[in-house]
């Protein structure tokens, strides 16, 4: 579809580029972007795709806005506490640019519906606080044939890599399985600096810009880590060989998916 | 010198920088390889600026027509990168 002059103005510093141009603007007008965990990184993930852009975006979240989100989660408002976060998101979504359409789930993904959550969409953004969700986003893109940007963040750290089916390693070649329950803290136990979402949760929608327009080098193969303290950021070469993975690998022997148990502190 | 035959034309007199160069690319990206725009702008800023950047995305300048009525017409020939 041709654009408008409307859309012309509000794209022109994407259609000056070369790597964009009115071409990659329509893709990105056509893609449709999954951003499950409405949070520290969804927040900034969504609002860039948005402004970006994005045709579609779907929301998954079965959460409501909490006044201790809001020190982060830059898409959420004051007025929005006690609301849904997929509603508090889409309206920010829907002032923001009315060339998106925006799909709330107020769900927590399990076993039972992430596979057909992300069936619809071209790529999805891991936004989530929790290993229990990220291991279930690895394998069930893995299972989809669907690429995915993973990140976590806590204190001052950041992290981050993109699986492309076929194209390098996933999170399971590199992190195996989820730590011990409380093993780990999770940002509502250890703190997290707000700003770090907005790195981070940038980044991911970076690379899922970049993956629309198929410009550029993604983070396959690599996991990017970013301190803010040392002012340091990272790419980490991954290994290659994935053949031995048990679900992205040669001879998977996860072929379902896992609801692994979560700690309870977090299940507030 | 014969005059230049184009397969589309766009009047960009109407924005201002940097819309001038985007409408532009649009219309020029609408194009096939080797099909040649021909672009109506304003004299002064589009002038200097549309032909550059132009030729900075590869595409080849072929002909800048003064209309001696305060526009220029550029004409530019699509090369795909």
């Amino acid at each position: 579809m041709p654009l408008t002059d409307e859309q012309i103005e509000r794209y022109s510093r994407h259609i000056i580029l070369k790597e964009v141009g009115a071409k990659g603007q329509n893709k990105l007008l056509k893609a449709k972007v999954l951003i499950i965990g409405a949070g520290g990184l969804g927040a900034p993930a969504a609002m860039y795709l948005a402004a970006a852009g994005v045709g579609t975006i779907g929301i998954a979240d079965a959460d409501e806005v909490d006044l201790s989100n809001l020190q982060r989660q830059i898409i959420h408002g004051t007025a929005d506490v006690g609301k849904a976060k997929v509603k508090s998101a889409r309206e920010t979504i829907n002032q923001m640019n009315p060339d998106v359409t925006v799909n709330t789930y107020r769900t927590f993904v399990s076993s039972e519906n992430i596979r057909e959550l992300i069936r619809d969409y071209d790529f999805i953004i891991d936004g989530t606080d929790n290993f229990p969700a990220k291991f279930l986003i690895n394998d069930a893109c893995v299972m989809e044939k669907k690429p995915f940007s993973h990140a976590g963040i806590i204190r001052f750290k950041g992290q981050l890599m993109t699986y492309v089916p076929g194209e390098g390693p996933c999170y399971r070649c590199v992190f195996k399985n989820p730590p011990p329950k409380d093993a780990v803290p999770t940002c509502k136990q250890a703190g997290v600096i707000g700003a770090m979402g907005g790195v981070i949760g940038s980044l991911q929608a970076m690379e899922a810009i970049k993956y629309i327009i198929g410009k550029g080098q993604l983070l396959t193969g690599s996991l990017l880590t970013y301190d803010a303290l040392t002012m340091e950021f990272h790419k980490i070469k991954l290994p290659k060989d994935t053949h031995n993975c048990p679900v992205c690998g040669e001879h998977p022997t996860i072929t379902e998916l896992i609801d692994y148990e979560q700690a309870e502190c977090d299940m507030k | 010198m014969p005059e230049i035959t184009f397969d589309a034309e766009v009047d960009i007199t109407d924005k201002v920088c940097p819309l001038t160069f985007v409408k532009a690319k649009v219309s020029l990206e609408e194009l096939e390889e080797g099909e040649v725009l021909a672009i109506r702008m304003n004299d002064g800023e589009p002038v200097q600026n549309v032909p550059r950047s132009m030729k900075e995305e590869g595409h080849q300048v072929l002909k800048l027509k003064d209309n001696e009525d305060g526009t220029y017409t550029l004409y530019v020939k699509k090369v795909e990168a």
